[in-house]
């Protein structure tokens, strides 16, 4: 995958760890946690087992390697490329971490097309080849599920906002709405009744053209592999997980609040911003601490996953919105 | 006796034995099947991106299987009357009080990496992992006094405190219930396994199951 122009969130590099410090961080992490168990991080970051680095869909082969740095802006390492593509929420294959993987290998990503209109000047109908001729960037970006479990991802993809900016919403738009292919025949998941499908998702205008937010079709410099969204996907990542809707068909400009699948399936444990706030607890999960994939033990949650200061004026107060409903509605 | 029906009955008796002794070592096997098979996995660096979870979720599901197991017995023994079965009870019980043991520690260390503020809020604030914390707390005394010693000491009282059972395997139930996220086959299998074992300790059921066991045995 060509990647014409690699940016992330500006950080001074001094702050960059180089790469042989965040190992032995991240060594020193487990061992001081529980010194007994350190042979249980080799099984926590080294990822998959030879058969299964065998039957993995392969790209290039280069998977892991072709990124501009190797943590995130808070010296985090990133994940590895295994991790990322093996350990994946996607309840249109199945409801395991390990299915979609599986599942997903003959998904079908190709011819694909983005239905792009509502409330805009310059409706149109994308294909995939020309989604990709907007400048595709390199973003570091952690990535927080609700069930309390986070990554970081060197994503590759666009800022939504430059498709925006081509449609161009006409003042009434107030909202954008998305929507997953629905493909019973390739999605087994979506043959079963237990969700409206097909996925839906929403942000607001001023979310969607916030820069932090991008259609992503690659990571680690690969084009992206269908467990993980492919063709193309949503990445907001100050909001949880299952607000980046993958597989992505439509988007629509609308007037009002777009209901998402989960707002839809579990009304009271869902809501529509669902802004990462550890002050916020999920009905079922604590948000105060999460489980970063492949290390022992937790760190505490961030405001807006980190990105509080990207975001925050976009809210009138940090908990107004939340996974849950916006009180009072 | 003659020498012949004496034989015979001692034949029998070692038949008794070798019954029980068979039972309890298939019962051990059975036990130990998974988490052998999770030690294996580990050592063969299997458990997938996130082996906390994994190992969390594959001490669990045996806790909870144990726990019905070992509620199986008596409905079995009284729907065919075998009573070598009786002393599996204690077993199953035994090892889903180790696999449950083994989910709190892979939950306050591996998880939690043993830091008591993370922990706290971690089962305060989360209500399925207190109920599972509740159900800890009572499956405790239960293992401690599953032994012959306090059977005898305690009496009476013994049987009333194993009732505690009953509580345990329906705040295990809820834990499971509460934690899943809208797709809830598993739960809702294993909460029909125990409404059926459950009803077969109730009176009216219970005499047909009884009057199931003479017809069975007549056979
Ligand atoms: C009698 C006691 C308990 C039983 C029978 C039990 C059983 C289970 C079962 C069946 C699961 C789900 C496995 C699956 O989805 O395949 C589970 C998950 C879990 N349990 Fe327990 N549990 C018990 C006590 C506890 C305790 C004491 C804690 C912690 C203090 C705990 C914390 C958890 C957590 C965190 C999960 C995983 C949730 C997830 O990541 O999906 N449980 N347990």
């Amino acid at each position: 995958m060509l990647i014409k122009k690699r940016t992330g969130i500006e950080i001074p590099s001094s702050e960059i760890t180089p790469q042989h410090l965040y190992l032995s961080r991240r060594q020193f992490m487990a061992g001081a946690a529980m010194a007994t168990t350190a042979g249980l991080l080799a099984a926590c970051g080294a990822g998959g087992s030879p058969e299964e680095a065998n039957t993995a869909p392969v790209n290039s082969g280069n998977g892991g390697t072709a990124v501009s740095a190797t943590t995130d802006e808070l010296g985090d390492p990133l994940n590895t490329y295994d991790e990322i593509t093996n350990y994946n929420n996607y309840y249109e294959f199945n409801t395991t971490k390990d299915g979609p993987a599986r599942l997903a290998k003959d998904f079908p990503t190709a011819p694909w097309q983005v239905e792009v209109g509502g409330m805009v000047k310059n409706p149109k109908t994308y294909a995939m080849e020309d989604l990709l001729k907007f400048d595709q960037e390199e973003r570091i970006y952690r990535l927080r599920c609700v069930e309390a479990w986070s990554m970081v991802i060197p994503w590759v993809g666009f800022p939504l906002a430059k498709l925006l900016n081509e449609v161009e919403p006409t003042a009434d738009a107030k909202y954008v709405r998305f929507e997953t292919i629905y493909d019973p025949d390739n999605m087994p998941g979506q043959r079963g009744r237990m969700f409206p499908w097909p996925y839906v998702e929403g942000l607001t205008v001023e979310e969607a053209m916030q820069d932090l937010t991008i259609l992503s079709t690659g990571l680690y410099g690969e084009t992206l592999l269908p467990q993980n969204g492919a063709p193309i996907r949503l990445v907001v990542p100050w909001k949880y997980g299952f607000k980046s809707i993958k597989a992505i068909v439509k988007i629509e400009l609308v007037d009002y609040m777009p209901t998402s699948l989960w707002m839809e399936s579990a009304p009271t444990e869902y809501g529509f911003y669902a802004n990462v706030n550890p002050e916020v607890n999920h009905p079922r999960w604590s948000q105060a601490t999460e489980r970063r994939i492949g290390e022992l033990g937790r760190r505490p949650t961030l405001l807006f996953n980190g990105y509080a200061e990207q975001v925050a004026h976009l809210y009138p107060d940090p908990k107004y919105d939340t996974n849950l409903k916006p009180r009072g509605s | 006796m003659t020498p012949i029906t004496q034989r015979l009955s001692s034949i029998r008796k070692l038949d008794r034995k070798t019954t029980a002794q068979i039972l309890r070592v298939s019962a051990h096997m059975l036990s130990l099947y998974a988490l052998a098979l999770l030690l294996f996995d580990y050592s063969r660096n299997n458990l997938g991106a996130d082996p906390v979870r994994e190992i969390l979720l594959r001490t669990g599901e045996p806790a909870l299987v144990l726990l019905i197991l070992s509620l199986a017995v008596t409905p079995l023994t009284l729907l065919f009357g075998w009573k070598q079965l009786h002393p599996l009870r204690r077993i199953f019980g035994l090892y889903a009080f180790l696999y449950v043991a083994l989910h709190l520690l892979t939950f306050i260390w591996l998880d939690y990496g043993l830091n008591l503020a993370y922990i706290l809020d971690g089962i305060l604030e989360q209500n399925f992992v207190l109920v599972g914390f509740a159900a800890f707390v009572l499956l405790l005394p239960l293992a401690i006094t599953s032994n012959k010693w306090s059977q005898r000491k305690l009496g009476k009282k013994w049987k009333t405190l194993h009732k505690l059972v009953y509580i345990i395997i329906m705040l295990a139930l809820i834990h499971f219930w509460w934690l899943v996220k809208n797709v809830y086959y598993m739960p809702f299998l294993y909460s029909a396994m125990v409404t059926v074992l459950l009803l077969l300790r109730w009176q009216p059921v219970k005499q047909k199951a009884l009057r199931f066991q003479r017809w069975y045995r007549s056979r």
